[in-house]
């Protein structure tokens, strides 16, 4: 019989309350470096200036704590709930919702949620948010809350390639569809590329893609050459800081690729925008 | 950057002076609309009612702030994207609108309306909310309530950076963006 660690739901409540004020209003110091690194390399008085109000902008939010974007997102919450680790309290769903809920009135977020499609009523709360469980070997609880907002998400794509189509022909689609959203989802983008698995397995891996880590480097060589290659590319179209112009139109590229059926090749973009706003826990 | 600061409302002077990738301050009043408040607005227009905000020479910001927390006079307030708007942007310009302020490309539609009724488009600084809401000195709901971050809302600004994307010369900072790339 294994040991069968116990993890209240108040515990990942709190964790999921204080991860969204965490990422609501402040970058971790690797995102302030690397605005500044791209601010550096930048020629143009206009991509100098956006990316200096960016970071001025980050600034601001920390110290008089105003939501770093007026769109506070629409939250995902991703779960990975180790099998030897027993959830107690009340069900899971209405923690995490319930978690959301209060940081979003706590921390006079924006509630951008409609409760239907096509009705369009604003739910007030927030909620609910969209919550993808993996179940894991252990005894943890791994929380990460993901905010994104509706101008970046709007750029999402997905295009199912044939098994045989060259990897020319991916690199263009990505290309054009970047120039296509140009300045719309609020570049330097942090763009999430999901390959392979199904076209529901690509859009969920594109989303989890971009939370691989700034800085951070494909563990497989080949995907790691082609994350550079496609930053090198899509940084030389002109788009730049804000689609005003400059040469930072990618802050990062994430692959995470997946098996796939003979018959398919998906491949899924996550546009986020420069405000990319994560945090994770462990319980 | 070379700003140049302008009050609101604009004369017909103003806009043909203002060329694309030019830098603005803008002080005045700016009238916030997004999405819903754009489709009533324009219900409005169709439906021969006034509209509740004297629009001539006026400036549209495509915005929902964050709640204003105790204290402070508005949350975040940055742009949002201004292509949602643009089936609404035409009634809006026949009744006197001289400038829209938002983030993102235009349809060639918009572009070509701008031109016709002599009106500019502005992009501010998206995802730079925190800091745009620090140019914003007064903050009033004046219709549609019910839409929470949607209301239709009037702002006091004082040097609210602006870039102009479309000017009445068909110039595109935009696009002049790509084709600059296309040198890199």
């Amino acid at each position: 019989m294994n040991h069968k660690k116990t993890i209240h739901t108040d515990a990942i409540t709190q964790t999921i309350v204080d991860l969204i004020f965490q990422c609501s209003f402040t970058f971790p110091p690797e995102m302030t470096e690397l605005l500044r690194d791209m601010r550096n390399c930048e020629e143009l008085e206009i991509a100098r200036g956006s990316l200096d109000i960016l970071s001025r902008n980050a600034e601001i939010a920390a110290e008089e704590r105003i939501p770093l974007c007026q769109d506070c997102g629409i939250v995902t919450v991703f779960l990975e709930i180790g099998q030897d680790a027993l959830i107690e309290g009340i069900p899971l769903v209405e923690a995490v919702n319930g978690a959301v809920a209060q940081a979003y009135a706590k921390f006079y977020l924006r509630k951008s949620v409609v409760g239907d499609p096509l009705r369009r009523l604003n739910t007030g709360t927030n909620t609910p948010c969209f919550i993808h469980t993996d179940i894991v070997a252990g005894d943890t609880v791994k929380v990460t809350v993901y905010l994104k907002g509706g101008g970046s998400e709007n750029m999402g794509a997905l295009k199912m390639f044939r098994p045989t189509s060259g990897i020319d022909e991916i690199l263009q689609f990505i290309e054009n569809h970047v120039i296509e959203a140009g300045p719309n989802p609020c570049p330097p983008l942090f763009l999430g590329i999901g390959i392979g698995g199904t076209a529901d397995a690509a859009v969920l891996n594109s989303k989890k893609a971009v939370l691989r880590g700034i800085g951070s480097i494909h563990p497989d060589p080949a995907y790691a050459d082609l994350e550079a290659k496609i930053k090198a590319r899509l940084n030389k179209t002109g788009v730049g800081p804000l689609g005003f112009g400059g040469i930072s139109t990618v802050a990062a590229v994430y692959i995470k690729e997946a098996p796939t059926h003979i018959a398919t090749l998906p491949v899924a973009l996550n546009l986020n925008c420069h405000s990319l706003r994560y945090g994770e826990a462990l319980l | 950057m070379n700003w140049r600061k302008l009050d609101t409302p604009f004369s017909g002077a103003i806009i043909e002076s203002l060329r694309s990738s030019d830098a603005v301050l803008l002080s005045g009043a700016l009238y916030v609309a997004r999405d819903k408040a754009h489709e009533r607005l324009c219900g409005m227009i169709a439906r021969g009612e006034s509209l509740p905000f004297p629009a001539e020479g006026q400036l549209i910001y495509y915005m929902g702030p964050s709640p204003a927390p105790p204290g402070k006079i508005i949350g975040a307030a940055g742009p949002t994207t201004s292509y949602r708007m643009d089936a609404f942007t035409e009634p809006l310009l026949r009744n006197g609108i001289k400038g829209v302020i938002g983030k993102g490309r235009r349809g060639a539609d918009v572009k070509k309306m701008l031109q016709h009724h002599r009106a500019v488009y502005f992009a501010t600084y998206g995802g730079a909310a925190a800091y745009l809401s620090k140019c914003i000195v007064q903050s009033d709901v004046i219709a549609f309530d019910d839409l929470g971050p949607e209301a239709l809302l009037r702002l006091a600004v004082k040097d609210f950076p602006v870039l102009v994307v479309n000017d009445i010369y068909g110039g595109d900072l935009y696009e002049d963006a790509i084709r600059n790339g296309k040198r890199l």
